[in-house]
């Protein structure tokens, strides 16, 4: 069996690409890759095209290799990896809305992002969105959104079901595709990198974050410590604010009120700390390519480490209140079960991943500053159910805690930001959001302009996955599910 | 759990007085605003909101209006599940060309009277995404919009400013503000 090193090396290096390599190769390696990702030998970290080539990033588990093989494709088609690895099959029907390359082989030839209302036509067939068939006696079907009854982002949900019992779920998302990739290309990485901090707005500093590692790998430019620090400081802010957030609406939608209420005040308070530090509650537009927008003073420092007082007396009364209430742990254990089989495949990461038995954690591996030098652990359970997965939360907040308090006492002085040069060079980056692992890759030509970029949201790995985690629950429980998994509409839909 | 009720009791509570209108956006409004059938609702008023291409950011601070801090329903204001319940459409996002026949159909759903609100900088004109083949670039381009709330998101008590500011605006247009816009 060849490695992923071996496969890379054998095709034709891309010298300009950081930190990780990039190889052109030929079909039949291309056909490997997705052999050994069908196996369970590699994982899939994200396929996307550009005019005539397809891209595919990859994961080897055993040594930890990361790379990105690249596929001419002139004749407009290339082998389909989704006919053989399902996590590929949304990704691939992307790739050929935007770009109009086929995959060959993959079985599900339907529109993905493309509904069929773009000027310039896009794919004929997209106006006629056909659901797939579903036979059996006594089945219903129930059609949701894509406006929902909450305040919650648009996307479409198609049940079917025997009386309460969902047998089937097909989503359809694309909703709010608002072309970002595209918008990206010929601006400036400072320029494009506010487009990339409204993908997903509850994970600005994470993509924040992605695109400056990135642009930053590009151009080889040293970031100063201080910067990293601070970044780091924003994005475990960021985790602490979406956690409380959504530990207090998963028990909201088992209609625990009294839990919400509280998680919602201590989820204010980040934003209005964040506001004091940063002078943005959800701090979008303070991480830049070239390090950060804004220093945190000595009144910032202060307010961060009573934020954590704050939390550190408040929380654990809700962690008891949560553990203690039988008829709310009722409703979220044994509901939403996800395999750690799945999980595996599709290579989940955050809490959908780590409530199903991974443990994978960008921070970690293939790690990026300066969480090599902090002290956390990672949780990780087998049970994979709702309440498994707030459990994550639950442990990932104390976590967050530990860290910024490691943070405020080490935080190196000095610059915070450098000026970038304008030249040409490719780079990828792997950062964990609130979600999961986010992946940024791009290209700057010689002006220093961005030729293409492709940002991966961790939600395409999880939102296959709630289809299969609904199954055989009552319909009745699907916004708990839901809430549990919280997958990102925008950052998916782009 | 008794314990946490308990202590809820003696502390003071966490909401914060409301912010007061602006004046000049008041006066904007008030201008366009078919004031007698808003009076007839009182002071009160179901939103409902319709996510048409935004980031989510919006979503988050709207959400915030129902903490403790805000605690928008001591306003009479409401969030409601369905269109047809609604006087107010709360509309977010530079609308997707893939949202509009939604937005439209939700806005057909709406019973009259009601009034259209965008809220973030990318439902007034599309914002950052208004140059994308993916676009319309602002509610306003697909169904008429009476308030702006500009802001990216526009913070809670911004929002809450913009609510308060129609649900005030009868009086507004009885007696006009002094200072000119
Ligand atoms: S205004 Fe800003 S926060 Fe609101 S949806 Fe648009 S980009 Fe997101």
């Amino acid at each position: 069996m060849a490695r992923l090193i071996d496969l890379l090396e054998a095709g034709t290096m891309v010298a300009a690409q950081r930190p990780w390599p990039r190889s052109v190769v030929e079909a039949a390696a291309w056909k490997y890759a997705g052999e050994q990702l069908a196996e369970g030998h590699w994982s899939l970290l994200g396929l996307w095209a550009e005019p005539e080539q397809v891209h595919m990033a990859l994961r080897e588990p055993a040594s930890e290799q990361v790379g990105v093989i690249s596929l001419a494709c002139p004749e407009g088609h290339f082998p389909s990896i989704g006919h053989r690895h399902p996590p590929a099959i949304r990704l691939e029907r992307s790739a050929r809305d935007l770009f109009g390359l086929r995959p060959d082989g993959l079985e599900d030839t339907r529109p993905w992002l493309d509904h069929g209302c773009w000027p310039g036509g896009g794919r004929p067939e997209a106006a006629h969105y056909e659901f797939l068939p579903v036979e059996g006696p006594s089945l219903h079907q129930v059609p949701v959104g894509p406006v929902h009854a909450g305040i919650i982002e648009p996307g479409h949900f198609r049940f079917t079901a025997n009386g309460e019992t969902i047998v089937r779920l097909e989503e359809r998302l694309g909703y709010v595709h608002k072309g970002i990739e595209k918008l990206m290309a010929g601006r400036d990485p400072t320029a494009a990198a506010r487009l990339a901090a409204r993908s997903s707005g509850d994970s600005t500093v994470a993509y924040g974050i992605g695109f400056a590692l990135a642009v930053e790998a590009a151009l080889q430019v040293p970031v100063p410590p201080r910067a990293h620090w601070l970044r780091a400081l924003m994005a475990e802010l960021e985790r602490l604010a979406n956690h409380l957030g959504d530990i207090g609406a998963v028990c909201n939608d088992a209609a625990f009120a009294l839990m919400h209420t509280h998680c919602g005040a201590l989820r204010e308070q980040v934003l209005r700390t964040a506001q004091a530090c940063f002078g943005h509650r959800l701090m979008r537009d303070r991480v830049v390519p070239g390090g950060v927008a804004v220093d945190l003073d000595d009144a910032g420092e202060a307010a961060v480490q009573t934020l954590l007082d704050h939390i550190g007396a408040e929380f654990p009364a809700l962690v008891e209140l949560y553990e203690n209430t039988a008829s709310l742990q009722d409703r979220t254990m044994g509901t939403g079960c996800l395999s750690s089989q799945l999980a595996r495949q599709f290579g989940a990461g955050g809490y959908v991943g780590r409530a199903s038995g991974q443990d994978r954690d960008a921070r970690r591996r293939p790690g990026y500053a300066p969480y090599g030098e902090l002290e956390f652990a990672v949780p990780s359970r087998m049970d994979g159910d709702v309440n498994a997965r707030l459990w994550i939360r639950i442990e990932e907040v104390q976590q967050s805690m530990g860290m910024l308090r490691q943070i405020l006492a080490r935080l190196p002085a000095g610059e915070i930001r450098i000026d970038l040069p304008a030249a040409a060079g490719e780079g990828l980056s792997l950062v964990e959001s609130f979600r999961g692992e986010l992946l940024t890759w791009l290209r700057l030509d010689a002006a220093g302009r961005i030729e293409r970029c492709h940002l991966r949201d961790p939600s395409w790995f999880q939102w296959p996955l709630l289809e299969a985690a609904v199954e055989g629950n009552i319909i009745a429980d699907f916004p708990l599910c839901n809430k549990s998994f919280n997958c990102s509409y925008s950052g998916h839909d782009l | 759990m008794r314990k946490l009720l308990f202590q809820n009791l003696l502390r003071p509570p966490l909401t914060e007085p409301a912010p007061s209108p602006e004046a000049a956006e008041l006066a904007a409004l008030a201008a366009r605003l078919d004031c007698a059938a808003l009076q007839r609702l009182g002071h009160s008023l179901a939103i409902r909101q319709v996510d048409a291409g935004s980031c989510n950011g919006c979503e988050l601070e709207i959400h915030a209006l129902n903490n403790s801090y805000y605690d928008l329903e001591r306003f009479g204001i409401r969030f409601v599940a369905s269109p047809r319940h609604a006087d107010v459409l709360l509309v977010t996002g530079p609308v997707s060309r893939n949202m509009r026949v939604a937005l439209e159909r939700t806005y057909a759903a709406t019973p009259d009277p009601k009034w259209v609100i965008s809220t973030g900088d990318c439902a007034l004109d599309g914002g950052c995404f208004a140059d994308s083949y993916a676009v319309i670039g602002g509610v306003g381009r697909v169904i008429p919009v009476d308030l702006h709330i500009p802001g990216c998101p526009p913070t809670p008590t911004e929002l809450l400013r913009g609510l308060l500011t129609l649900l005030e605006a009868p009086q507004a247009a009885a007696e006009p503000p002094t200072t000119a816009p």
